[in-house]
């Protein structure tokens, strides 16, 4: 938009400022050498005795100024702001205009109004009418007798659950929670291997629930899922339980109301529920990863609809797990794990640490199959009352991992095919050996949860590694 | 009033619903004749399933309680499991 050179206001009627200073900008429109042009939002006019006034009720000239207050006072030089203004102030007007001695009748100042680009009744059609252009998504219109929410199970483009019709005013709200561009390439999603923009991750974070603010951990989550290491292809195609598991860490977390406390791992949080479920419907939707389709999971598990949430780090006896694996302190970071569900562990009575790491160890041999070593993944979330007996003992998370490493080292006589009666095993040429429960790296320990209950949950994964995925950490933007 | 979304998808199919692929032929296949109940309907309906059967196709007859509301639902549902291919009639 062109201004023009000189000094331009913005007002409007209704508003008791604006009429105030009107005979200012009238006394202003008679000074030779100053070029002032008003730009009137509901009456054209307004003010009197004012030459160049401009009809604005469109309100495209106040938009497109991202003005917020009337009456604004804009310098324009060579066609570009130099300075504003807002409200009424006989200081600023005068060092702005160069013109001493305004409005001597009038108070000192005076705050503004709100400019009527932001009334709530048409601030978001306003959005769209300035701005939605530059949403490249196909638009598709739903028919007046199409119930909106049935429209959108039929298009095949929800989880099973209701989404939020993703209308171009929402997505332009939900674009405003990153200052990312909208046409920016966020990562290229499989199975349909889709270049997947900053907009798209909007539209589906809309459907799923989130608030703009959510939309800068969606879209750390999107990029490290789309990562070769930790594999989204390979875990959608697999006929195993798995799917992303979404840790949140740092400052974001508290910021956007995560649950890191109670049933941190369950429902009822809004944070929670809809970043991961924005992960999923982006890979359903933009990457193509449909149940049933490249999706062949034999039974699946509840958290594919959604499993997010964030680490107690406040009253954590450790440092993160997102600071652990190299995010400095004080950022935000998304750990993405291929978790294929909960299983609790319960422990009552240990109040040793090497007791409570022997109840855990045996519970974690179970992950997948006891007889099964270094093949899957785990994550280890420790509650409060767990973590008390490892706080009070002073083991920090390293000392934790290697103590379990060591109780974790299987006899492969005892793994092999037909041991125990049971067929599935590892083949016999190593019955001689010892074989770690997971390989280096492949048990990743969290804390959260409830101040009640000497319980742990146990997040078993999938493949892991190279064959499989491998757990990624990301920095979250904004 | 339409309403808009923004397509979520990776827009590499139509976001449009496709129609099932059209039958090369109606011998043996049961044709639905759904009356919507506008003025004369019926009789251009008739001449239709004289020719339909003359086709070698079956004819089963249904009828909307009016035209201004969309088919209820069990009509709806009756005829997509009895028929192959369904002749929504317009008339006044």
């Amino acid at each position: 938009m062109e201004l023009p050179d000189g000094l331009v206001a913005v007002v409007k009627r209704d508003c008791p400022t604006c009429t105030l200073v009107a005979p200012v900008l009238a006394q202003l429109s008679r000074v030779p050498d100053v070029s002032l042009t008003v730009w009137s939002q509901d009456d054209p006019t307004f003010p009197e005795g004012v030459e160049q006034v401009v009809d604005d009720t469109s309100l495209e000239r106040s938009w497109h100024l991202d003005v917020e207050t009337v009456p604004t006072l804009v310098r324009v030089e060579g066609g570009v702001e130099v300075t504003r203004t807002v409200g009424w102030s006989r200081e600023r007007w005068v060092e702005l205009t160069g013109v001493p001695s305004l409005g001597p009748d009038l108070p000192d100042h005076r705050p503004g109004c709100g400019s009527m680009t932001l009334d709530p009744d048409r601030v978001d059609e306003l959005a769209v009418r300035f701005s939605g252009r530059t949403l490249r998504s196909r638009h598709v219109e739903i028919a007046a007798l199409e119930d909106e929410h049935e429209a959108l199970f039929d298009r095949g483009w929800t989880d099973g659950l209701p989404v939020v019709p993703p209308t171009p005013e929402r997505v332009l709200r939900m674009l405003a929670g990153t200052t990312r561009q909208p046409d920016e390439v966020v990562a290229t999603v499989p199975p349909d291997l889709v270049a997947c923009t900053v907009e798209k991750v909007a539209v589906n974070a809309v459907m799923a629930g989130c608030r703009p603010e959510h939309l800068p951990v969606v879209l750390a989550a999107v990029e490290a899922a789309c990562t070769s290491e930790f594999n989204i292809h390979g875990l959608l195609a697999t006929t195993w339980f798995s799917s992303p598991v979404v840790l949140v860490n740092g400052p974001i977390a508290a910021a956007v109301g995560m649950n890191s406390g109670v049933n941190a791992l369950g429902q009822g949080n809004r944070a929670n529920a809809t970043i991961g479920r924005a992960l999923q419907l982006v890979i359903r939707n933009v990457g193509g990863g449909r149940p049933g389709g490249v999706d062949q999971a034999t039974l699946g598990n509840p958290g594919k609809y959604t499993f997010c949430f964030a680490e107690a780090e406040a009253t954590s006896p450790w440092e993160s797990l997102a600071r652990s694996r190299g995010i400095p302190a004080g950022s935000s970071a998304v750990t993405l794990f291929a978790g294929s569900g909960v299983q609790g562990v319960v422990d009552q009575l240990s109040r040793t640490p090497d007791s409570l790491a022997r109840s855990l160890a045996a519970c974690l041999r179970t992950v997948a199959h006891p007889k099964l070593p270094i093949g899957f993944d785990a994550m280890l979330v420790i509650s409060p009352e767990h973590g008390r007996v490892f706080r009070d003992a002073g083991w920090d998370r390293e000392r934790l991992l290697a103590e379990l490493r060591a109780l974790l080292q299987l006899d492969g006589a005892a793994l092999v095919r037909g041991a125990g009666g049971i067929a599935e095993g590892i083949p016999e040429h190593l019955a001689g050996a010892t074989l770690p429960k997971f390989r280096e790296g492949g048990l990743l320990i969290a804390y959260a949860g409830g101040e009640a209950g000497l319980f742990s949950a146990i997040i078993g994964g999938w493949a892991s590694g190279d064959v499989g995925s491998s757990p990624v950490t990301v920095a979250i933007g904004t | 009033m339409t309403r808009t979304v923004l397509d979520p998808t990776g827009e590499l199919v139509t976001a449009e619903r496709t129609l099932l692929p059209r039958p090369p032929s109606l011998e043996g296949r049961t044709v639905g004749l759904l009356d919507i109940s506008k003025p004369r309907g019926d009789v251009f309906l008739d001449h239709l399933a004289g020719r339909l059967v003359g086709l070698g196709a079956r004819v089963e007859r249904y009828r909307k309680p009016t035209f201004t509301k969309p088919a209820p639902i069990d009509l709806r549902h009756e005829i997509a499991t009895t028929c192959d291919v369904v002749i929504e009639a317009l008339a006044d």
